[in-house]
């Protein structure tokens, strides 16, 4: 379908698919199996100016928004969904600086982020506190001109290989969900540790660690907003970054759609391609009809967020970012479970693309909140619509 | 340093297909595309620019629509670019291509290095590399693979050959032609796209660079091709079965039987 | 008068056969609804961009049946008055490398043998190096009737300046009619400096050579778009005609140590001669123990391999058949095999007289490289593709399985 894409955008897309097809397809085998971080290809972002493509020109980056965003994890995405990730998370992990650093911390990061000098990270799950997020026992004890956190993080994308991660923690334990405080902490900084790197399904390219904060001492100008703006910093930036991740099951699902299109035309089983059988047909149909769908919703959404930024306002789109997310993620799992099928034994085995596709899809529908997580936020929003308009 | 780059926008043979019947290619909807040994030339100018300062010029001659392989070589990292373009310029050979661009390059004014590929793909000559060298009368070195050094004005660089290479010195100004080896080409940037995009690029025909209409274009080609034809297709072959050990032994004994062994 | 084609309307029957043939995309075909002659209606219309036209011609010919387009070439103007009966002979440029003779030059004395008794002219042979003067006689039982000989040490090692100066100032001192060189990274370099400083017409890496014996016009076929087109090409109105030939094309020499021949030795004047390059050293590749270009035999593994490793294998193949190993692009872009190796479009240009390609699917840029060798062996698992199809023989199925077995028959016959 067309969508009218800018000239820049179709400038951004033609790139990363240059990249995705001439550095990551040959690859991506490689750091599957060998769970790997991709920093070859991170370099290659780096120098085509990808990482900075959502982050203003006075910092660096191109100034473009969620839709440039969009545009380019997805295009990274239908080649490898894991290697992807590394810009998708730094980017996960910039929002709540985008969003809601002052000038100095702005300055002061986004530059190196947008330049792709370094990557982000975001730090907000813990053992505890998964889907119930304001559950985080982690704690920010002021002490002078510093803040000294405590605790453990879980499950960070990113978690090792970036520089720059955005953690949450209670400076107010007695306030809840009111005392969540936001932080920018460097890697390095002392008492600043990582743990063990997760065994994954999918997204293996991808590092996932554990953050361990033994009385890290972080300076109060790395506070994000005021104390206590801690959960209001995590949904905004949730609102802008899970049409990232949308993008990222969108581009699987394309990914997968198209390798299930090229196989059924080349297999020969009863004499003939498999794409002659109506058995096939009807699968690929739904497929194609399903991820033109997640696509159509995302793009919508994504260009309404960067209509209502461009006008100065700040509404929440809680519930079309939700719905972008929810949709596209079950559509990445249905989708490669059905390349699978269509590829038949041949999708089983390593040999063949959609094999990877399948576990990589999966992690969609549980990060930065579950499908379920996300139906209550959609849920949550009409409720409240209706209830407004009475 | 003043570093010019040749570069010709070819036909993408990358997917083209064969007609099963017919054994030619199928040319519908075949794009145009920058020749891949010209990407490699792109590079090591860029690389050459950012070890010794200066800029790159980048300079095609062809149809007004080859516009696009000179931004594509700015979004890489070129600096400006020329577009050497004229109705009598067409039919051109390689004598006739490098008479004009040998014009074209010295109007461009002073330069040090001029590093083409080692061919086009559509023609594979190899031959307006060295011809253009010769028109300028400037000493070259094909084949290079690696640029070892550029020191006073003297570059050392080493030439592929069948059974090795050569190391060879040569002062500036000198063209040298490149191979695949020499480098890897990068992809362009977002903010390289976005200046290709705005930049201007000035189109040069045979009146700009006071070319002698004798030498260029048809007219100034001494080959001219009289005809053009499909390879006959080669003859089908055999498929050997069996199990690994007959199909081994009766592979050995065919060509044993061609005296091939 | 400049070159001229145009599409005749009222014969253009919009059957696209003419766009199909054009290789340059200067054909595009327009909605016009139009009437022809016969007054039957037709709705599509060529039309061509005389911006990417060459008027090579090719359209021409696919429209025979119609008629439809008319081309009016321009005359050459340059050398008009050249009177190209000035110029005999045929000649060779009698390739030395390291001292030795390089084998092209006697595929070469075969061919142009052939053209010189065809033209009835003395074939000739030109030698450039240091201490080579013994060979001159070797070329002379390989078939030329004349040799000169340049022999000087300021020549010992090649060099684009000295050797075009030399060989360009011969030529037109002697005007011969023909001059071959072997399609060889020398030949192809200093070939072209000799046309541009003569200014005459060359054509790159002929695979077939004849002469018309009424205009005296060498016909040089050759490969173009990748071999999957051949060009013939003429130089109508200039002398002498230069083409460069690619190696193992035409057939060795026979030798014949009963010929005689004039062996002319010229002096090479220091103080006219130019050379502003300067060879340090040559560094042999050790790497191959068979070098790709001179091979009978080549043994090239491709994708299909998987890993580095399966080159061992490709080895101990062309160990136990004394070949050279080649690969595809894509085993050299993954690191597994230098560069050197190559076969291929962005590599070099084989034609052995066995070409194994085992793991190779026969991506046209790899058949550009190779589609001229006389016998080619295919090991794919893909049944289908397209290096299996071409293939004199195929075999389907595991290569690390089918090459040990016949490494086994090989070591056995």
């Amino acid at each position: 379908m067309e969508y009218f894409l800018t000239e820049e955008q179709q400038m951004m897309v033609e790139l990363a698919r240059k990249i995705a097809n001439e550095k990551i397809k040959p690859v991506r085998e490689h750091y599957d199996e060998n769970e790997e971080f991709p920093w070859p290809i991170v370099e290659e972002f780096a120098k085509s100016d990808l990482c900075g493509a959502y982050i203003p020109q006075e910092y660096g980056g191109l100034g473009g928004g969620v839709m440039d965003l969009v545009l380019i994890v997805e295009e990274l995405s239908k080649v490898d969904g894991a290697i992807s990730l590394a810009l998708a998370a730094s980017a996960l992990g910039t929002f709540p600086i985008l969003l809601y650093g002052n000038e100095e911390q702005k300055r002061k990061y986004l530059p190196d982020i947008a330049s792709g000098r370094k990557l982000a990270a975001f730090g907000l799950t813990e053992p505890g506190a998964g889907s119930d997020a304001t559950a985080l026992k982690t704690t920010a004890k002021k002490d002078g001109n510093h803040y000294i956190l405590n605790g453990t993080k879980c499950f960070i994308t990113n978690g090792g290989d970036a520089e720059i991660y955005t953690i949450f923690a209670s400076t107010n334990p007695a306030k809840g969900a009111r005392g969540i405080s936001c932080f920018i902490v460097e890697k390095g900084t002392a008492g600043f540790e990582f743990g063990k790197k997760e065994k994954k399904l999918g997204i293996r390219a991808s590092s996932t660690r554990e953050l361990i904060f033994n009385n890290c001492k972080v300076s109060a100008e790395n506070l994000l907003a005021k104390e206590g703006y801690g959960l209001m910093i995590a949904q905004a930036t949730f609102d802008s970054s899970r049409p990232g991740v949308a993008a990222q099951a969108l581009g699987i699902a394309a990914g997968a759609l198209e390798e299930s299109i090229n196989y059924a035309r080349t297999r020969v089983q009863f004499g003939q391609p498999i794409a002659s059988f109506q058995a096939i047909q009807h699968i690929l149909a739904d497929m194609a009809t399903e991820v033109e769908a997640a696509r159509a919703l995302l793009y919508a959404t994504s260009k309404m967020m960067d209509a209502q930024h461009a006008a100065g306002k700040k509404e929440r789109i809680t519930k079309e970012s939700a719905m972008s997310k929810y949709y596209a993620s079950e559509v990445a799992m249905r989708v490669t479970t059905n390349a699978v099928q269509v590829f038949g034994g041949y999708g089983y085995i390593r040999e063949y693309p959609v094999e990877k596709m399948m576990r990589d899809a999966k992690i969609t529908q549980i990060y930065e909140g579950t499908s379920q997580i996300q139906k209550n936020e959609i849920a949550l929003a009409l409720i409240k619509e209706a209830a407004g308009k009475k | 340093m003043n570093i010019i780059v040749c570069i010709k926008q070819v036909p993408n043979t990358t997917n083209v297909q064969i007609d099963e019947k017919t054994g030619t290619l199928k040319r519908e909807g075949v794009e145009s595309i920058v020749n891949p040994f010209d990407e490699y030339a792109i590079e090591e100018g860029v690389r050459l620019k950012e070890r010794f300062g200066g800029k790159v010029t980048v300079i095609t001659m062809g149809p007004p629509q080859a516009d696009s392989a000179l931004r594509s070589a700015i979004s890489r990292g070129a600096d400006n670019a020329i577009l050497v373009s004229d109705r009598s310029f067409a039919g051109a050979d390689t004598l006739a291509t490098s008479y004009t661009l040998a014009k074209a390059i010295h109007a461009a004014g002073k330069y040090d290095i001029i590093i083409c590929g080692k061919q086009a793909t559509d023609g594979d000559t190899a031959q307006v590399g060295p011809g253009v060298a010769e028109k300028l009368d400037i000493p070259h070195i094909a084949y290079v693979k690696k640029i070892e050094s550029i020191e006073n004005n003297l570059m050392v660089a080493e030439r592929m050959m069948e059974d090795g290479y050569d190391v060879i010195e040569v002062p500036l100004p000198a063209l040298i032609t490149v191979v695949k080896e020499i480098n890897t080409p990068r992809l362009p940037s977002l903010k390289g796209m976005l200046s290709s995009k705005k930049a201007q690029i000035p189109q040069w025909g045979a009146k700009e660079l006071g070319a002698d209409k004798n030498k260029i274009g048809l007219t100034g080609s001494p080959t001219q091709v009289m005809k053009i034809f499909s390879p006959p297709p080669r003859p089908g072959g055999e498929k050997l079965t069996g199990h690994v050990s007959e199909m081994s032994k009766t592979l050995v004994s065919k060509l044993k039987d061609l005296k091939v062994i | 008068m400049s070159n001229e084609i145009k599409i005749i309307t009222e014969k253009c029957t919009g059957c696209t056969l003419c766009f199909k043939e054009c290789i340059f995309g200067a054909i595009a075909m327009l909605d016009s609804e139009h009437l022809l002659s016969d007054g039957k209606k037709v709705k599509k219309l060529a039309q061509i961009d005389l911006q990417k036209c060459t008027f090579c011609g090719a359209c021409v010919q696919a429209c025979k049946k119609f008629g439809a387009i008319e081309l009016k070439r321009e005359e050459s103007a340059v050398h008009l008055d050249m009177d190209t009966t000035h110029y005999k002979g045929v000649w060779i440029y009698a390739e030395q490398r390291h001292g030795e003779i390089s084998p092209v030059v006697y595929e070469l004395l075969n061919e142009s043998r052939r053209l010189a008794e065809k033209l009835k002219v003395k074939l000739s042979a030109v030698l450039l190096g240091d201490k080579i003067s013994n060979k001159a006689e070797d070329l002379i039982h390989h078939g030329a009737d004349r040799v000169y000989v340049f022999d000087d040490p300021i020549l010992c090692e090649f060099e684009d300046d000295s050797y075009s100066e030399l060989l360009a100032k011969l030529i037109a001192a002697e005007k011969p009619e023909i001059v071959l060189m072997g399609a060889t990274n020398i030949g192809r370099s200093f070939a072209s400096r000799v046309a541009a400083k003569i200014e005459t017409g060359l054509t790159a890496d002929c695979t077939s050579l004849d002469v018309d014996i009424n205009t005296r016009n060498l016909l040089q076929t050759r490969p173009a778009f990748g071999g999957n087109i051949m060009a013939t090409i003429l130089t109508p109105k200039h002398r002498p005609q230069m083409a460069t030939v690619r190696h193992k094309v035409f057939k060795h020499a026979k030798k014949d140590d009963a010929r005689k021949g004039e062996v002319i030795k010229k002096n090479v004047e220091h103080s006219s001669l130019v050379i502003r390059t300067k060879f340090l050293k040559f560094i042999k590749d050790i790497s191959a123990k068979v070098n790709l270009a001179d091979a009978d035999i080549i043994c090239s593994g491709g994708r299909g391999l998987g890993k580095p490793e399966g080159f061992k294998l490709i080895e101990e193949l062309a160990e136990a058949l004394g070949g050279a190993v080649g690969a595809s692009r894509a085993a050299v872009d993954a690191g597994w095999i230098p560069y050197s190796h190559q076969v291929g479009q962005t590599g070099r240009t084989v034609s052995p007289k066995l070409y194994f390609a085992c793991g190779i699917s026969g991506q046209i840029q790899h058949l550009v490289g190779m589609g001229s060798s006389d016998i080619i062996v295919a090991i794919n698992k893909d049944a289908a593709c397209p290096m299996m199809k071409l293939a004199t023989f195929a075999i389907e199925g595991d290569l690390y399985e089918i090459i040990p077995h016949i490494v086994k028959s090989l070591k056995e016959r």
